[in-house]
């Protein structure tokens, strides 16, 4: 060993390092010691032990949320690699920046269905953007290089990097530096002139206009958000965001409709069916966006502006798209724009709003307040009263409180609302809150969570714990997985197969035995609090709200149903679903 | 009624890098997503064997092709993806073994089909002969086709290689 090398492990370290790395999320074995013993005691960067793999991915999307850098997991091969599958295929789907390096058998031993070995690189080539498996300590550090560029760059997602035990003990002089120049990986940033042009020209015509926002402004950086906001506010037009663009758009400014799309407001998707030309802004047309697709705002001509060209036309057929970076177009954008001396049809504008100001008027997330039960959304507005103003940050797990979180929470800024989009992953939460405390250790973090979905990565009160994260957990507890009963309900005749949990924990004294805080609600009247008291609890807590357990999340779009058949709550017991149980 | 599109036969190049799993990335995105692959060659195409070019030919409407290129442009070691039906006239050729054994009779008809074919005959034995057939996929298989009556025994073909008619490369 000359006097330069040093041991895969070692460079692997210093490459984390190089790129800025300060944490890691992941959890040690067999395969990946090299690596855990060059972290030993390390100074710049600090590792979160998880007590479940699928945890460290998720903590290390909601860290890569909430700042906008790569989060960074490390596990082991076999179960380990196996474990964060889920976690990889939920960044893959919400185009999360996450670079996961995996632990491997040694290159000799590959295929022999050796102790803790798995294909991983075959298993995660579905659910990442890209992966590697390194056959020599010589190319480790070029790989990881590489690995970061490819998932903080185009449309980030996951990256593996797949590093087998001999390569992390042999020695090696090769240390990468400086950028990476990819021979075939080539992303477009700047959307073509002539289409920003066109997409200018098409929205000056318009008379219903709308536009229709997601993560991708979120994922473009907070630059993307400014332009959206002078963009939106310099020509009036109405602004909606589906899910995991909240927050790019402030909630409160009367130009925001609210979310769109199967549990979105009235007058948001009212507006998309009606209007006459659509500006769709780092969004994909998901499913639960357009409900049925033939009926997807029949009369609009729709821009679309992607970073990724495969998401033009996957869908629905547009008439301009424009392929690149959220901020790089819509600064472009808006130049044309204010050279042009475009402006909107005034009257035109007027009776749009007018149109939509009385749908806005039909209140849509109304619900019946009780005196004697919390209702979930009486309780989400709460917290939101209760929180407003602080420096807060939300995750949630998923199903109806999730949509509810969407509902009555307001986001003023980017990169403060987690949640699991594309996959709905059940469990992302709480680990996401963990990521998101780490990169903000000051911040006050909520997970808003279902009784059923906390459990799915309940250990993680163990991680909490460890690493002194004030992690707070807000439980609406209906002991019903309550949107798949919401189906069962509205799809399956009221048969709820399955979906009542009997023998819940103590959720109080599951939080004490851990040494955590649990606070239990149940009367409306301590709502209040109880939301203070978990606000001002220094440390971990966790809050089991009892909430009415037949609640509906509404309104609703029914499963393969156009934008305007929304069922509204007061509808909910006059209008039958048609057509028995639904396809998607 | 619903117009539904038309199902369209396209033949798309990819340069990829010539890396390990390479074919699996490409391979497996059909899989995953459904698309056809009718035809599918693979090989090292420079002399230092760092590219190689995979030739697909598929099936699916308008809308479908659009997003398989688009699908296959998102791959990160794909350098090129070129539609040969789309991008004006080329080249398409396949080659064919083709085993038969049969009577003296079907014996001389074979090798009688076989030089109206242009095929050659690679093996020969006292009871079988081997053809090598090349050209375009329905030459192959109207030469299979006519064998089927004289003996046939296993085939065995290459799948569609083509290149763009002209100098331009993809």
């Amino acid at each position: 060993m000359s006097s330069k090398a040093k041991s895969g492990a070692e460079i692997i370290i210093k490459s984390l390092e190089d790129l800025g790395v300060e944490v890691i999320f992941g959890y040690p074995g067999g395969a990946v010691l090299p690596i855990y013993d060059a972290l030993h005691n390390h100074k710049k960067i600090k590792h979160i032990l998880v007590r479940h793999e699928q945890a460290a991915v998720h903590a290390a999307e909601g860290y890569a949320r909430s700042t906008g850098k790569p989060g960074v997991v490390l596990v082991t091969s076999g179960p380990g690699a196996t474990n964060a599958v889920t976690g990889l295929a939920d960044a893959m789907l919400d185009s999360i920046p996450v670079v996961c390096l995996t632990g491997q058998v040694p290159v000799q031993l590959i295929g022999s269905d050796a102790f803790q070995e798995s294909d991983t690189v075959g298993i995660t080539r579905h659910c990442t953007k890209h992966n590697y498996l390194v056959r020599s300590s010589d190319d480790v550090s070029a790989i990881i290089h590489e690995a970061f560029h490819v998932a903080t760059t185009g449309r980030p997602g996951p990256v593996v990097v797949d590093i087998p035990k001999d390569v992390q003990i042999l020695p090696s002089e090769n240390q990468h530096k400086g950028p990476i120049k990819h021979r075939s990986y080539l992303p477009a940033l700047k959307g073509d002139e002539e289409a920003i042009k066109k997409a200018v020209e098409l929205l000056a015509t318009a008379k219903k206009p709308i536009f229709y926002t997601g993560g991708g402004v979120i994922n473009s950086g907070p630059k993307a958000s400014k332009l959206l906001r002078k963009l939106a506010q310099l020509i009036g037009t109405p602004v909606t965001s589906t899910l995991m663009g909240l927050g790019a758009y402030p909630s409160t400014d009367p130009l925001f409709l609210g979310m769109l799309g199967m549990h979105g407001t009235y007058e948001a998707n009212n507006a998309m069916h009606d209007c006459d030309v659509m500006v769709c802004i780092g969004a994909r047309f998901d499913d639960r966006i357009t409900g049925r697709i033939d009926a997807f705002s029949p009369k609009s001509k729709k821009i679309h502006i992607d970073i990724d060209r495969s998401s033009i036309n996957k869908i629905i057929h547009v008439d301009v798209p424009v392929v690149g970076d959220v901020a790089h177009v819509l600064e472009v954008f808006l130049k044309f724009w204010k050279k042009g001396r475009h402006k909107l049809d005034g009257e035109a504008l007027k009776s749009w709003w007018a149109e939509i100001n009385l749908n806005r008027d039909r209140n849509c997330l109304d619900y019946a307040k009780k005196d004697d039960v919390i209702m979930p959304q009486y309780a989400l507005e709460r917290l939101q009263t209760l929180t407003k103003g602080k420096d807060v940050y939300y995750t949630t797990e998923v199903g109806q409180h999730q949509m509810w979180a969407a509902q009555f929470l307001q986001f003023e800024e980017p990169n403060r609302w987690m949640t699991s989009g594309g996959l709905g992953t059940m469990g992302y939460g709480f680990p996401a809150a963990m990521g998101v405390q780490m990169a903000h250790p000051k911040a006050l973090v909520i997970d808003v969570a279902g009784e059923a979905s906390i459990q799915m990565n309940i250990q993680e009160l163990s991680t909490v714990m460890q690493h002194d994260l004030p992690v707070k957990i807000f439980i609406l507890n209906n002991e019903y997985m309550g949107m798949v009963r919401q189906w069962q309900e509205l799809n399956h005749e009221g048969r709820y197969s399955n979906s009542y949990t009997a023998s819940l924990p103590d959720f109080v004294k599951l939080a004490e035995s851990y040494g955590a805080t649990g606070l239990k609600v149940e009367d409306p009247s301590d709502l209040d609090a109880t939301i203070i008291e978990m606000i001002e609890t220094p440390g971990p807590v966790l809050v089991d709200c009892r909430v009415e357990k037949l609640a509906n999340c509404f309104p609703m779009i029914p499963s393969g149903a156009a934008h305007n058949e929304m069922i509204l709550p007061d509808e909910n017991e006059t209008k039958k679903f048609e057509g028995g149980a639904a396809l998607v | 009624m619903i117009n539904t599109p038309q199902k369209e036969r396209h033949t798309i190049s990819i340069i990829v890098d010539n890396e390990a799993g390479v074919l699996a990335r490409v391979i497996g995105l059909f899989a995953g997503r459904g698309y056809n692959i009718e035809h599918l060659t693979v090989a090292p195409v420079d002399s230092a064997g760092t590219e190689s070019r995979i030739t697909v030919v598929t099936v699916g409407t308008p809308k479908i092709i659009e997003q398989i290129k688009a699908q296959l442009d998102r791959l990160v070691p794909i350098h090129r993806v070129g539609d040969l039906t789309e991008e004006g006239p080329s080249v398409e050729r396949e080659l064919a073994l083709v085993k038969v054994s049969g009577s003296n009779e079907q014996r001389l008809e074979a090798l009688r089909v076989a030089e109206a074919f242009r095929a050659k005959r690679v093996d020969s034995t006292g009871t079988s002969f081997v053809f090598e057939v090349t050209g375009k996929t329905e030459k192959i298989k109207a030469f299979i086709h006519l064998m089927e009556e004289l003996g046939l025994v296993e085939v065995v073909r290459t799948g569609v290689a083509a290149l763009k008619r002209g100098k331009d490369a993809l």
